[in-house]
């Protein structure tokens, strides 16, 4: 129990301070919010008007103080560009790119654990070179590129998948193999290098010695042990997607809050840009806190 | 950086190589004790390309077959040719020509993003680990914190923040590699710290910044490098992906991440529009990621004898 509540008060804090840190990268480094909106040539006349329309001439504190405020009543402003509510906004966009997330990771998951455990298996040998090879282009590619190349092949050459939209299934498969690719790689490594490590576990030498084959080693004793770090990963996978859907749904014409977030960007729509980046990391937060809890209950040695 | 420090981390990097090695899977070391290529192709491959990459930044007039703003109007969007070995774009202009232009900015981007990220970092997890108490608690939240937004996200409304152009790009990029350098480095110096010689030092009345500056930063110099070089490459995806959404570098100078996201409009009719610019980043992103894992496997401080 105690663990449950120090874990849940540190994502609250944490929380706190996402909402902070991204209240001041806004509002105090330079570039005042006003002259953005205002655009360029703007007399210091229009500036000063859109800054009392957007309150940003009162004192910083004051401003924080009512953003926390409103933040508390579930209000996350006003967008610029369309004077729709920001929240209603994020909540029409969150579907499209909870399912590409969802769909990507689990391309990254199927794809970098049987490759890891393949990998491991076949340690230093030559389909664990390939592997390897494989593994560090895919790391190293922009996922918008990955992206560029399967449109090319697969919409543009063969005429197989759109390239464009969010409505239906097939328009899904490109975006989340784009970035679902980028991510398999790091889960590889992942997996790769967790089961090679309990592969030299002396357990595993006494259930050979005990006469048992190999694959029931590897199925019943091996992965039960090396696929729990495994999980952890998930947290920093999750990151990664949330970070990549800003341009891969931008490349695929796709609706979401990476889209959102390119758009507002394209109008300087401050409460847009806050409200979606806030959301995006509460949402990273809170599955990373559901993460470390289902780790200590599978893990039990996690909890002391 | 100061000399020693390079000195001992290139000694450290270097000189493993000749000595045997203990996991021989890592590498095949020559029995005669013999310099080997194939020991030092990972190093070296790597090493070519990218200071052919650095060469088209620093002198790009002496590598591309064109001028940067040279238009071909017989060859609008024409495919690969002995011509224009990459084809050329909308304006007819070389894309191989554009690339390599296109080199500085990236390569700058990156490195400048790297200096300030890596400097950051290392203060950062120097102070918190050596210092430890509420120091190092005070910072350990605040790099929580500092994680908790994405990382394209933070360097995105960064960028935003400080309204586009090069030297906002750079800080935006730094803004997201500080955190996860400071825990590593961190790490890192609290081992360092409790060895012996820390203690000697402290005993002979040694002051915590001469100790730090002497003792400590050498000690973890390999591990801010292997970290450095493997966050290259990250720079480079980030950089290429905020210039993809519009909020890099100027237009005037477009870099690779801009180029791609040009070439994305004539998918349908020049294929090879997006598709070099992207592969210039990749190679660049590949070479420095064996490079780094070539650095780090030599350095690894469970390599080094006790």
């Amino acid at each position: 129990m105690p663990f449950l509540v120090k874990r849940v008060a540190s994502a609250v804090f944490v929380v706190f301070g996402a909402i902070t840190l991204i209240f001041l990268v806004l509002n105090v480094l330079p570039g005042d919010p006003a002259v953005l909106v205002a655009g360029e040539g703007a007399s210091p006349a229009t500036i000063a008007n859109i800054q009392a329309e957007l309150g940003t001439n009162r004192p910083l504190g004051v401003q924080y103080g009512h953003y926390l405020w409103a933040l508390a009543h579930g209000n996350l402003g006003t967008s610029f560009a369309t004077n729709e509510p920001v929240a209603s906004r994020i909540w029409a966009q969150f579907p499209p790119t909870l399912e590409l997330t969802v769909s990507s990771c689990l391309i990254a998951i199927l794809l970098g654990v049987s490759l890891g455990i393949v990998a491991a298996v076949r340690q230093d040998r030559w389909l664990d070179r390939l592997i390897q090879t494989v593994v560090l282009f895919l790391t190293s590619m922009p996922p918008f590129w990955i992206g560029i190349l399967l449109i090319l092949v697969f919409s543009v050459g063969l005429h197989w998948l759109p390239a464009m939209g969010s409505a239906t299934v097939s328009q899904l498969i490109l975006p989340s193999a784009c970035l679902g690719f980028n991510i398999t790689g790091q889960m590889e490594r992942m997996v790769r290098g967790s089961v090679i490590e309990v592969l030299h576990e002396p357990f595993v030498a006494t259930l050979r010695g005990k006469g048992l084959r190999e694959l029931p080693i590897l199925f019943n004793h091996v992965l039960r042990n090396a696929l729990i770090p495994v999980i952890t990963m998930l947290g920093l996978l999750i990151g990664q997607t949330l970070s990549g859907v800003v341009v891969v749904e931008t490349l695929f014409a796709r609706q979401g809050l990476g889209r959102l977030i390119v758009d507002a960007l394209g109008v300087r729509d401050i409460p847009v840009l806050e409200g979606v980046v806030l959301f995006i990391s509460i949402f990273y937060v809170f599955l990373n806190l559901l993460i470390d809890l289902s780790y200590a209950w599978i893990d039990r040695r996690v909890r002391n | 950086m100061s000399g020693h420090i390079l000195k001992s981390t290139l000694l450290a990097v270097l000189g493993k190589a000749s000595e045997p090695r203990e996991r021989a899977s890592s590498a095949p070391t020559s029995p005669s004790g013999k310099w080997r290529f194939r020991q030092h192709a990972a190093i070296i491959i790597p090493g070519i390309i990218i200071a052919f990459i650095l060469l088209c930044a620093a002198a790009p007039g002496l590598v591309a077959p064109y001028g940067p703003t040279d238009m071909d109007d017989n060859a609008i969007l024409a495919a690969p040719s002995w011509q224009h070995l990459l084809g050329t774009d909308q304006y007819g202009s070389d894309i191989a020509t554009a690339i390599i232009y296109g080199a500085r900015q990236s390569v700058l981007v990156a490195f400048g993003a790297i200096l300030l990220g890596t400097a950051g970092g290392s203060l950062l997890g120097m102070a918190a680990g050596y210092r430890g108490g509420w120091i190092d608690t005070v910072s350990m939240r605040l790099i929580d914190i500092w994680i908790s937004v994405p990382p394209m996200l933070l360097a995105l409304i960064v960028a935003a923040a400080l309204g586009g152009g090069f030297s906002s790009t750079v800080i935006a990029i730094a803004s997201m590699l500080v955190p996860r350098f400071a825990r590593i480095v961190r790490a890192r110096v609290i081992g360092i710290k409790i060895l012996p010689f820390i203690a000697a030092a402290q005993a002979m009345g040694a002051s915590r910044l001469w100790i730090l500056w002497r003792h400590v930063l050498p000690h973890t110099g390999s591990v801010i490098l292997v970290l450095a070089t493997l966050g290259v490459a990250d720079a480079i995806l980030i950089g290429a992906a905020l210039s993809f959404i519009g909020l890099g570098v100027n237009p005037d100078q477009p870099d690779w991440g801009y180029l791609l996201s040009e070439g994305r409009n004539y998918l349908t009719d020049a294929w090879w529009y997006a598709t070099f610019p992207g592969l210039a980043i990749t190679l660049l992103a590949v070479s420095v990621n064996i490079l780094g894992d070539a650095l780090r496997r030599r350095t690894d401080p469970n390599g080094i004898r006790k």
